[in-house]
């Protein structure tokens, strides 16, 4: 098996699937041609994340990543979310194998730009 | 519940009556076919044995029949050794963009080494137009390397005729049967083929064993240099044990082919049948009626192979996948792409290969088990 215990637990049973339809900030990333697409969708209340939901196209490490950046977001706030990295999720996850770590890490991405969007509409 | 292995494209379990066969050859007549005493002379009767009866089996004559390591060896040299051997005649090869790696990228290594290569696009089925090949013909064409099923879709290509064409011109023809020998009928004087490619483990027989069909009187050079092995040709003692696995896996192949046929075209129009029906946006991938009996390949919209894959796997079922995230390049298969699918419809292919010894209960759980599967995938796709 290529992924960890931990990274196949998120993949099997990802945390906070599903949408948003009154969301606070939406955010996309990917394309389909390299086989990864996550759009997450933010909750804010007094600058902290009070939900976050993922949708995801992709792989396990994709999946893995999207489930795992919603855990690391919900009750930080947006000051603190904006710092998580994608090695920060892959290393919260235990390690990803190296192909994954560009292709399919891209969550940490897609939660930075929900709260762009937050910030843009709330301006 | 019982693991259900369906990637028998990928290799196959070898079967309890070709260990049998091959155990002697590990202890008791273990001897090189090279030597001249009796241990050298019981191996020679072994190795003598199984050329005759992997040789009948394809319609060939004993002599014509090289043991190699396995598919991509016998792909190497069937292709570097016209190459080399016939390049006073010309310097220029055809083949399809579907084929195997074997193919692919010693056509690609010949290139670089003043070698030209065509490769004759399939149609959006996966097969190839015997007219599309004529038009690529020229009068410096040596070789024409055209699989004769493919490893991903199972699409069955008009070999015969492309023989015919190239007897014509006195062209030689090359085609890969890894994956159609016991599954599609294969007498070379039928085909007409000068070379063909056969491995042992995709047919229930041991690993890292082939051989290579050559056509007597073909013009080709050695491409392994050493003793004078397998007439010349192929250098290296003899893998006796593998040896003797292979042609008792070509005799039971060969015994079983009526019924072994029968069941798998069953099996593989159940599962196609059942899965199109109750799984939507699932589309068939490579030609239905030119298709291997043994060979599932569908793409399902929204979802991505890996996933499906590993899902499949926690529920003890084991297929493969045309996904590029699955593959160690990252690239999505060349076979899916040259069928003209989009980036996304690639990713959510799976390949279901069956075996002999699948049964009609573990194809109704495959399905089953794909159906919860995409529910779960595609309620979390942002594409569905």
């Amino acid at each position: 098996m290529m992924y960890n215990e931990k990274v196949m637990d998120h993949f099997t049973n990802p945390r906070n699937v599903g949408d948003i339809e009154d969301a606070d900030g939406v955010g996309e990333v990917g394309n389909p041609t390299c086989g990864d697409m996550m759009t997450i969708y933010i909750k804010v209340k007094d600058d902290i994340l009070t939900n976050i939901k993922f949708k995801t196209f992709g792989c396990g490490a994709a999946i893995a990543t999207s489930s795992m950046v919603t855990e690391m977001g919900i009750g930080k706030t947006l000051e603190e979310a904006l710092k998580i990295t994608r090695d920060d999720v892959a290393d919260e996850l235990g390690g990803l194998p190296p192909i994954k770590l560009h292709c399919s890490n891209l969550a940490a991405d897609a939660l930075h730009k929900a709260i762009e969007d937050h910030m843009r509409k709330k301006q | 519940m019982k693991p259900i292995y369906m990637d028998h494209g990928s290799t196959t379990a070898v079967d309890p009556d070709v260990v049998r066969a091959m155990t002697p050859y590990f202890t008791e007549i273990f001897g090189n076919a090279s030597s001249l005493h009796s241990y050298g002379e019981q191996a020679t009767v072994g190795l003598n044995a199984s050329r005759q009866i992997v040789a009948s089996a394809i319609g060939a004559h004993p002599d014509e029949i090289i043991f190699t390591s396995g598919g991509t060896e016998s792909d190497n040299l069937a292709i570097k050794g016209i190459a080399y051997r016939n390049q006073d005649r010309g310097r220029h090869i055809i083949t399809s963009n579907i084929e195997h790696p074997a193919v692919l990228n010693t056509c690609a290594y010949l290139e670089k080494h003043g070698f030209e290569v065509t490769y004759v696009p399939v149609n959006d089925r996966g097969l190839l137009d015997v007219e599309s090949v004529k038009e690529a013909v020229r009068d410096d064409t040596i070789l024409i390397t055209v699989m004769h099923a493919n490893n991903e879709i199972g699409t069955i290509q008009p070999i015969e005729e492309i023989c015919i064409l190239a007897r014509d011109k006195g062209i030689y023809v090359h085609t890969d049967a890894v994956q159609s020998i016991g599954k599609v009928p294969i007498d070379v004087n039928r085909i007409g083929v000068d070379l063909l490619s056969i491995s042992s483990h995709k047919i229930y027989g041991p690993k890292g064993v082939g051989a290579l069909y050559i056509r007597k009187g073909t013009n080709i050079e050695a491409i392994s240099h050493g003793g004078s092995h397998e007439r010349g040709i192929r250098a290296g003692t003899e893998n006796i044990s593998g040896i003797v696995g292979f042609a008792r896996a070509m005799e039971l192949a060969q015994a079983r082919f009526d019924g072994d046929c029968e069941h798998l075209r069953s099996l593989r129009d159940r599962m196609i049948g059942n899965i199109l029906k109750s799984i939507d946006h699932s589309y068939l991938n490579g030609d239905l009626e030119q298709r291997l009996v043994n060979n599932v390949n569908i793409r399902f919209s929204y979802v991505e192979g890996e996933a499906m894959l590993l899902l499949l796997n926690n529920k003890g079922i084991a297929v493969s996948t045309g996904s590029a995230c699955s593959s160690k390049s990252l690239k999505p298969s060349h076979v899916l792409e040259a069928l003209g699918l989009a980036p996304e419809e690639m990713h959510g292919s799976l390949r279901i290969t069956l075996g002999r010894e699948n049964t009609e209960a573990e194809a109704d759980r495959v399905v089953e088990a794909l159906i919860e599967i995409i529910g779960k995938l595609r309620a979390m796709s942002p594409l569905a």
